[in-house]
């Protein structure tokens, strides 16, 4: 019975919780992703300075234009560098970025996996 | 005249360290259980003479002494008296006074505390600590002296910065270096743990508070850090993983693991080894942390100025702490043999460090990468909010699922029965979710994990609330409170997310916005001259359209003249439901403002989880203490 | 204590970590975009200030061995200190084209500072809202960029011309 009440409070509050709108505008979430280049760390969305409010005019033209996230993405790094994203492309000089946490996670669990492993074999025994 | 009171205390607490060092060498070679008394006293002096040394700079900095360079160059007459004071540790020569406060005080007070425990243990960490201290002071008084002077004195001081001039950003500090500075302890005690033998059970108990109160401190500090970004800084976040955030993240997690698996080496007496190479850990992540942020290798909102000679010293100082802790560990370290069941609660405290470990170098690569790369290659490259995101929080799920069943699970073996029943939940409720993906297709898998995983974790510490209400067990009680927090903290972060509204406009005054279902009226525009500052206030007018409410939100641009900057000051309205966020500036050359305006749900239940955490942490102190 | 493989691997990470450390200390952290030079500029269309009917675009650019493109606006301070080495290189080295693109500026203002402080452009163009800007890399004002006859950068001057930046111009363009 308790179980099924679990399960039961599981299901609505998943349900209610699932049903939002997407209210951030795809648009919005670019400019997070774009550094201010003449911020002390401050993105394109938080910036009130003059050089976002222009790069927010041409990446809002390139959006309307049909442009997609990732072009709009080269776009800008063909102008300015890989500096002016926050999320660091995939490519020969950052994949270990990406790569290495998890690489380290499963080298963590394998480390564990030998203790619990070895336990067993010493109780065998 | 302060300038020579506080140059010749900081010698004398230098003097003090020196001859602790050599009174508590020869102590070690002498019989007895008991540490000299003289020790206890050259502790003592040193700890007086610290705080009088920064009671100089308050001084100092209260009564305007702009004899001193520091007090002249960060604060003023005109500031507030409170912030007078907050300025003595608000700059980097002062609050490296502060940390040295704190180094002197945690070594005094493990010394009287820790009387139970061994006598060499207890030598050994005077020792490593004062060691420390004085590899702190040789920076402090050859680089960052606060106490150096200026001839001929200045009429009025260049420190009138309106940003730092707030409350929670005042203690911000103070809270952190507590967290910080003062695992300093437990690196010391570890050393000396490996030099005398300590070990064990034994250990634990003479670490386990010092950890709890860095733990507490340390929550504490960045959450006061993170409530102050989103209620002066104006753009309605409160992390952007900017390095100094990192900062001082890094040791938070280190902390963590430690805590968690202190348990397990006092419960069990295993795991030794692993808490050693933690403690030693966790305090050289802070001294890392203080090279990123003051060294200049990083640019971030946060940093002080910056100066390459600072770099240096601390580079050189990180590097003889961790030389020596690998020195030490390799020599005195002894193989040890693990006894783990699978099911056991150690495992999942084990699976606990695991995850920690796994946020900890995420987070050190992330920070660390950009300056890799633009050594190595000569690329600069930005890792921010998006690559954190990613990488993290699907993990958070298992945490989460990890969090709810650990404790539950018993010391050494549990039975199969109640492991097997804790699986079915989770694998049902993981079901239930599939089928609701199936059928709404809508929405990320990973956010409804997220939520699954949070409801999971927080209706399973309701359960055991009501279950240890009557047993008035306050380790227990701590332990499910600040998991609780945990898990309410990810699910409103969660909730905000997703059902936050964000809309950033053009818009002049006696123009109105339609955004969903809320209407936003720039009525009007005002100015006000004020003590320091000119303000041009919008007044705007907010009507909810579906129940007719309105709210009037009041965002500034405020111009200071000394210094010369500009401030923008969001409009915050905070309510149990939600927050109106709305930031004003102005358009260069025209007559249009930028507005951005948000809506965030669940706001301050934000703040109330991630405080409940740390109060998890402080109940604790309070009933353990006494105990052992 | 013994030598075992693991302990070299960490001690030599460790190692490698505090000498990158020690090498960033001494780089200059500061962001540019000084590494776009040798990439080509992209497409472009500029309308002239003064009449509308005027247009220029990088084809313009292939005829002259060497070209300047030069940012400015008249409520800019520094661009009004750089301005002479402009008219210099104008009069001195023929062989460059210096085109002006006014940004976000009112026409009256922009002609009223030509007029005042001379003109060295052979065309000026107009960028009132800033997409120009963006589309040359450009994030503040002043800013220069010398293109050669294949439409390559070969440097890039964020902020005022000197005369430092003149006389290395001038080398380039011997």
């Amino acid at each position: 019975m308790k179980l099924k009440i679990f399960i039961l409070l599981f299901y609505v509050l998943s349900v209610g919780l699932t049903h939002s709108s997407e209210n951030q505008t795809k648009l919005l979430e670019i400019y997070k992703n774009l550094r201010c280049l003449v911020c002390q760390g401050q993105s394109i969305a938080d910036s009130n300075s003059d050089f976002a409010a222009t790069i927010k005019l041409v990446v809002e033209d390139q959006f309307n234009e049909g442009k997609t996230e990732d072009e709009i993405y080269s776009f800008l790094i063909s102008k300015y560098g890989e500096w002016i994203v926050y999320q660091p492309t995939f490519n020969k000089n950052n994949f270990l970025l990406w790569v290495l946490p998890y690489l380290i996670f499963i080298f963590g669990g394998f480390i564990i996996f030998l203790i619990v492993r070895k336990t067993k074999y010493n109780r065998v025994n | 005249m302060l300038s020579n009171i506080g140059i010749s205390l900081i010698v004398l607490v230098l003097i003090f360290g020196f001859l602790s060092i050599y009174t508590a060498s020869l102590d070690l070679k002498t019989a007895g259980l008991s540490i000299n008394k003289s020790i206890y006293k050259l502790s003592l002096f040193q700890t007086t003479f610290t705080i009088l040394s920064f009671f100089t700079l308050i001084v100092g900095f209260i009564y305007s002494d702009f004899s001193l360079i520091n007090v002249y160059e960060n604060s003023h007459t005109a500031k507030p008296l409170f912030y007078k004071i907050a300025g003595t540790w608000g700059n980097h020569e002062g609050s490296l006074l502060l940390w040295v406060n704190i180094l002197v005080i945690f070594s005094y007070l493990f010394l009287v505390f820790s009387h139970k425990h061994n006598k060499n243990f207890r030598l050994y960490t005077l020792i490593f600590q004062n060691i420390l201290i004085i590899g702190f002071l040789f920076f402090l008084l050859l680089n960052s002296n606060p106490f150096n002077s200026i001839y001929p004195t200045p009429f009025e001081g260049l420190g009138l910065n309106p940003i730092l001039q707030d409350p929670a950003l005042a203690i911000h500090p103070p809270l952190l270096y507590v967290g910080f500075v003062g695992c300093s302890i437990y690196f010391s005690a570890a050393m000396a743990s490996l030099m005398s033998g300590y070990g064990g059970k034994l250990f634990a108990q003479s670490i386990k508070t010092w950890v709890k109160i860095s733990w507490c401190f340390q929550t504490l500090g960045i959450i006061v850090g993170s409530i102050w970004a989103y209620y002066e800084l104006g753009w309605g976040g409160f992390w952007f993983w900017d390095p100094v955030e990192n900062a001082s993240l890094l040791p938070w997690f280190a902390i963590t693991a430690l805590m968690h698996s202190l348990i397990v080496l006092e419960k069990r007496n295993t795991l030794y080894s692993w808490v050693i190479i933690l403690c030693l850990l966790t305090f050289t992540l802070s001294v890392l942390g203080t090279f990123l942020v003051r060294s200049g290798i990083l640019n971030s909102v946060h940093t002080f100025a910056n100066d390459p000679s600072r770099g240096i010293y601390i580079l050189l100082f990180l590097s003889l702490m961790i030389f020596s802790a690998l020195a030490i560990f390799f020599t005195k370290y002894k193989k040890e043999t693990y006894n783990f069941n699978f099911k056991s609660r150690e495992t999942f405290i084990l699976a606990n460090n695991w995850f920690m470990v796994f946020f900890l170098v995420t987070v050190l690569i992330g920070t660390l990468y950009p300056i890799f790369l633009d050594v190595l290659i000569s690329i600069k490259i930005s890792v921010g909010p998006p690559f954190y995101n990613i990488v993290i929080i699907p993990l958070v799920v298992p945490l989460l699922f990890l969090m709810a069943v650990g404790p539950k699970v018993s010391w050494i073996n549990s039975q199969n029965k109640v492991f097997n029943k804790i699986l079915f939940f989770i694998l049902g409720a993981l079901v239930i979710n599939l089928f609701i993906i199936y059928f709404s297709k809508k929405n990320s898998i990973l956010s409804n994990l997220i939520f699954i995983a949070a409801i999971f974790l927080i209706l399973h510490s309701f359960l055991d609330i009501k279950k240890l209400i009557n047993k008035k067990n306050k380790t227990e009680l701590s332990r499910v409170i600040s998991h609780l927090g945990f898990g309410l903290l990810i699910f409103f972060i969660g909730i905000n997310h997703q059902f936050s509204l964000e809309e950033d406009f053009n818009l002049k005054v006696g123009e109105t916005k339609k955004i969903n279902n809320y209407e936003i009226d720039f009525e009007s525009l005002k100015t006000k001259e004020s003590k320091n500052y000119k303000a041009v206030i919008g007044n705007f007018k907010l009507t909810n359209l579906k129940n007719n409410q309105v709210q009037y939100l009041d965002p500034e641009i405020r111009i200071y003249s000394n210094p010369e900057t500009l401030t923008y000051e969001a409009a915050i309205k905070t309510k149990i439901t939600s927050d109106f966020y709305l930031t004003m500036s102005n358009v260069s050359r025209s007559d249009y403002y930028n507005i951005k305006f948000q809506n965030k749900p669940f706001m301050i239940w934000i703040w109330i989880s991630a405080i409940m955490i740390a109060l998890g942490g402080f109940i604790q102190l309070t009933s353990k203490k006494n105990e052992d | 204590m013994k030598i075992s493989i693991s302990k070299i691997i960490i001690f030599s990470f460790v190692i490698f970590l505090l000498s990158v450390f020690w090498m960033g200390l001494k780089i200059n952290n500061n962001y540019d975009t000084k590494s776009l030079v040798g990439n080509k500029i992209s497409k472009f269309h500029l309308i002239e200030i003064y009449d509308d009917a005027q247009h220029i675009s990088e084809d313009d650019l292939k005829k002259k061995k060497f070209t300047l493109i030069n940012f400015f606006a008249s409520w800019c301070a520094p661009c009004r200190t750089e301005h002479k080495y402009l008219l210099k290189l104008s009069k001195e080295r023929k062989k460059i084209k210096i085109i002006g693109i006014n940004f976000k500026d009112k026409k009256n203002n922009a002609i009223n500072f030509l007029e005042e402080l001379g003109d060295p452009y052979s065309f000026v163009g107009k960028d009132s809202e800033g997409r120009i800007s963006i589309l040359f890399g450009i994030y503040g004002i002043p800013e220069s960029i010398l293109v050669d006859s294949n439409l390559t950068i070969i440097k890039k001057i964020v902020g005022p011309i000197d005369q430092i930046q003149y006389d290395e111009i001038l080398k380039i363009t011997k």
